[in-house]
């Protein structure tokens, strides 16, 4: 006989089922579904939080149709225009010359100082974008430390850096190391055998690069140009205090202006429709590529026997290395002098800085708490669905979007989700009270993307060894994430909880758009005081802000290398 | 109800299907209460799915999987009567060994004096007195095989399913734990199914085989016989050897 059994409801066993054998515990669900409830709950969290952001911008376009439309005007394709011109601007300043440098720090495996380059290099992701823009003034600026020497240079007074000349520097700045870091990697996955094989034949540095390098570069050019170019259109933080005018706005940017000053929620709907369509292009183009968007910097240094290296060409290597380095270092050294020269005893005191720091400190954690809580659920969830499926089935819709789906939030600039509920809120109320609220969710959901990393692949492991033994042993729900989970994923979550607290404690993006005299965030208030010009003080809460964002981001790299162990 | 031994319980494989990848399996088997039945066959015939499919790790395509008379078929693992052993990761590796024994008394680790009582005397029972607090890295292999062998006792279920469990230990050890494992059946008379590649430890074991090849049972009776001169000839080819001498 051969009768086919139904697919078994989700609580199939019952009572009368259980009756002979099973005591010491009454009831467990069926495995998993506690795990795949928590994930379809984190999926429609983050839905509403994105969802409600496009209805906001639906309604109003429909609203103010004509608005909207006559929205689209010169200086709209304008804005647009110098949006993609000064990221393939920065994009070009930043990779071109990162070729170069990576190849240099490649051919000279180790010397001293080389780990500490390469570290010192992966501090500008880890700094908050208006930290940057500080210390690039500071050092660029019309006040700051080159200023003397760059009027000289040119003859007359220094104008400062505002403009597109800024946006580039800062710009190139935060990813000429990044580039960098992902070309040496791409350099460090050239087999040892290749190199071997080359010193055998004899092959010049020339062949050596022709042959050997610029193969492995040429790989992975067009995702590490497709990321950057990524960053630069959606950069928000660098364009509002370094850019100038109605010249050097972005579309962001212009979002920002036209909800915040010109009021105009017609126009920061096009805006809005425009950015959405250029960062889906760009990330199509990048999936095509096959890039990875959340970006990857991990570096392998292996020492390797290269073919020999010229003195000539040993010079300019160092020429490269040393250049590079003393433009990277630059705005860092000048945000710590700046910081250093501000009165910091008088700024510890003063309350409006006590009050903006406790706001953001708050703010941050429960960023961070709801960040891992949402990556937590989605990994559990992608987990049991997979588990569920077996090894035949194919992946569900649901699957799908606990998995690859989650990165996708990062199409969504933080921006445009802040733009959309201000639109569709601003009828309700006081907009302004929701700045805790929209700060704590938008920043949480933007981190998620890199927490996952973190996150699950310990999980799965984890998972791997344990699955059968809890489903034997009737271990489930809420014994199990007590008992099993949250031994494995203490460390791998701390790391998720302390980058995505760097991530909001830095941010300026949607509290740009909500903050106001009762909700003021640390970047908020270095804002304000750009804005009302007390350099100074911005200095200085830029040194205490960048400081605490470092000591975050190395925490959550410490934590994460002892999880791999 | 059929009459048992006390504490076994019969498992029935009612015509039960089940697909992996291109494999089509078909098990249509009965194991006596209170037996201690071996299987073998080569790698990929299906063993280990066929505990599997017992256990609830896997659910039939079609057919009903029934234990001491109830069909457990849409059961989970954790509500059906049975304890298994697997080849490795039996215990978690940041629990210590009573925590560890603990878990199969109760899911949520709340545990009784009275429970307490009961776990030191099954690890005294599997020779792990006064390792209650180890954790799982500082026994040796053997030793985390007995944990999972005293969580048995604990547990205290009618099957007891093994899937190789000591497939990564050395010779003399394999014996050792073998004979522990005939202890617990004759202590409590559960109904055993033991899975294994190595001939001597089902020889060693007796009772009945089961020989497994593409997924269906293709020989089963008296362990001695399939040892001896008659010896089903697809578990002589199998063996290589006309049997007698293995």
């Amino acid at each position: 006989m051969s009768t086919s059994i139904e697919p078994p409801p989700r609580f199939a066993h019952t009572a009368s089922r259980h009756g002979l054998f099973y005591p010491p515990h009454k009831r467990e669900g069926r495995v998993g579904d506690s795990r795949i409830a928590a994930g379809v709950i984190a999926l429609v969290a983050i839905a509403v939080l994105i969802g409600g952001a496009f209805v906001g911008l639906i309604l109003e376009g429909i609203n103010d149709l004509s608005g909207a439309i006559a929205a689209f005007d010169g200086y709209l394709f304008r804005v647009a225009r110098f949006t993609l011109w000064q990221a393939l601007l920065s994009t070009s300043l930043s990779v071109i010359p990162a070729l170069f440098v990576a190849r240099a720090l490649s051919r000279h495996p180790s010397f001293r100082g080389r780990g500490l380059i390469l570290r010192l290099f992966a501090v500008p992701l880890a700094l908050p974008a208006i930290v940057v823009a500080l210390g690039v003034l500071a050092l660029y600026g019309r006040a700051g430390y080159f200023a003397g020497l760059l009027s000289q240079i040119s003859g007359e007074g220094w104008p400062g850096i505002y403009g597109l000349s800024g946006i580039l520097v800062a710009h190139v700045f935060f990813n000429l190391p990044l580039a960098t870091r992902l070309f040496l990697e791409a350099l460090n996955t050239v087999p040892a055998d290749q190199w071997r094989l080359a010193s055998q034949l004899g092959m010049g540095a020339r062949a050596g690069f022709r042959l050997i390098e610029w193969p492995a570069l040429r790989a992975s050019l067009p995702g590490v140009a497709g990321l950057v170019f990524m960053l630069c259109i959606t950069s928000f933080t660098i364009v509002l205090t370094l850019g100038g005018g109605p010249r050097a706005t972005t579309l962001e940017v212009a979002i920002y202006q036209s909800l915040r000053f010109d009021f105009d929620p017609a126009r920061a709907v096009a805006l809005t429709l425009l950015q959405i369509v250029l960062t889906m292009a760009v990330v199509a183009a990048l999936m095509r590529l096959g890039a990875n968007v959340t970006g990857d910097a991990n570096l392998s240094v292996v020492p390797r026997r290269h073919i020999p290296i010229s003195r000539g060409g040993t010079a300019l290597d160092a020429l490269l290395i040393a250049l590079a380095l003393a433009f990277v270092a630059g705005p860092m050294l000048a945000t710590i002098f700046s910081g250093l020269e501000a009165d910091l005893a008088r700024l510890a005191g003063e309350a409006a800085v006590r009050r903006a720091a406790a706001t953001s400190l708050i703010l941050a954690c429960l960023s961070a708490l709801l960040c891992v809580a949402l990556t937590a659920a989605l990994t559990m969830a992608r987990r049991a669905l997979a588990l569920k499926r077996g090894a035949n089935g194919p992946r569900a819709l649901l699957e799908r979007m606990t998995d690859t789906g989650a990165g996708f939030v990062l199409v969504v600039p933080p921006i445009v989700i802040g733009a959309g509920w201000f639109v569709l809120l601003r009828h309700a109320g006081d907009v302004f009270a929701l700045a805790p609220v929209m700060v704590v969710t938008v920043n949480a959901v933007m981190a998620m993307p890199f927490a996952l990393r973190a996150v699950r692949p310990a999980y799965d492991a984890a998972s791997e060894r344990h699955e059968r033994l809890c489903a034997q042993l009737g271990v489930a729900g809420w014994n199990r994430l007590r008992l099993i989970e949250w031994p494995v994923l203490r460390r791998p979550l701390s790391t998720g909880f302390a980058f995505a607290m760097a991530l909001s404690l830095g941010d300026l993006g949607v509290i740009a758009l909500f903050g106001s005299d009762s909700v003021q965030t640390l970047p908020y208030l270095l804002l304000a005081r750009m804005g009302s010009y007390r350099t100074a003080d911005a200095a200085g809460i830029a040194l205490f802000l960048g400081i605490l964002c470092l000591a975050l981001m190395a925490l959550a790299d410490r934590l994460g290398k002892e999880t791999a162990r | 109800m059929i009459p048992q031994p006390k504490g076994a319980a019969d498992i029935v494989l009612d015509d039960v299907a089940f697909t992996y990848e291109d494999m089509h399996m078909l098990f249509d088997v009965t194991m006596k209460a209170g037996g201690i039945i071996s299987v073998m066959g080569a790698s990929g015939s299906g063993k280990s799915t066929l505990l599997n499919l017992i256990a609830g790790f896997e659910r039939p395509d079609s057919g009903r999987v029934l234990i001491g008379g109830a069909d457990v078929t849409d059961m989970p693992p954790s509500a059906r009567p049975v304890s298994m052993v697997f080849q490795e990761n039996n215990l978690f590796a940041h629990l210590t060994v009573e925590q560890n024994v603990g878990l199969g008394r109760s899911p949520a680790l709340r545990l009784t004096d009275a429970d307490r009582v009961e776990i030191s005397d099954a690890l005294a029972r599997t020779g792990l007195a006064g390792k209650e607090k180890r954790l799982p890295r500082e026994l040796s292999g053997g030793e985390r095989q007995r944990v999972a062998l005293a969580r048995v006792l604990v547990r205290d279920r009618p099957v007891l399913l093994l899937d190789e469990p000591f497939a990564s230990l050395g010779p003399g050890l394999r014996e050792d734990m073998v004979d522990l494992v005939m202890a617990v059946h004759a202590e409590r008379g559960m109904t055993v199914v033991f899975v294994t590649h190595q001939p001597e430890d089902a020889r060693r074991i007796g009772g009945n085989l089961l020989f497994l090849e593409h997924g269906r049972v293709v020989a089963e009776g008296k362990t001695a016989t399939f040892f001896g001169k008659d010896g089903p000839e697809a578990f002589q080819r199998y063996m290589g050897t006309g049997g007698a001498s293995a």
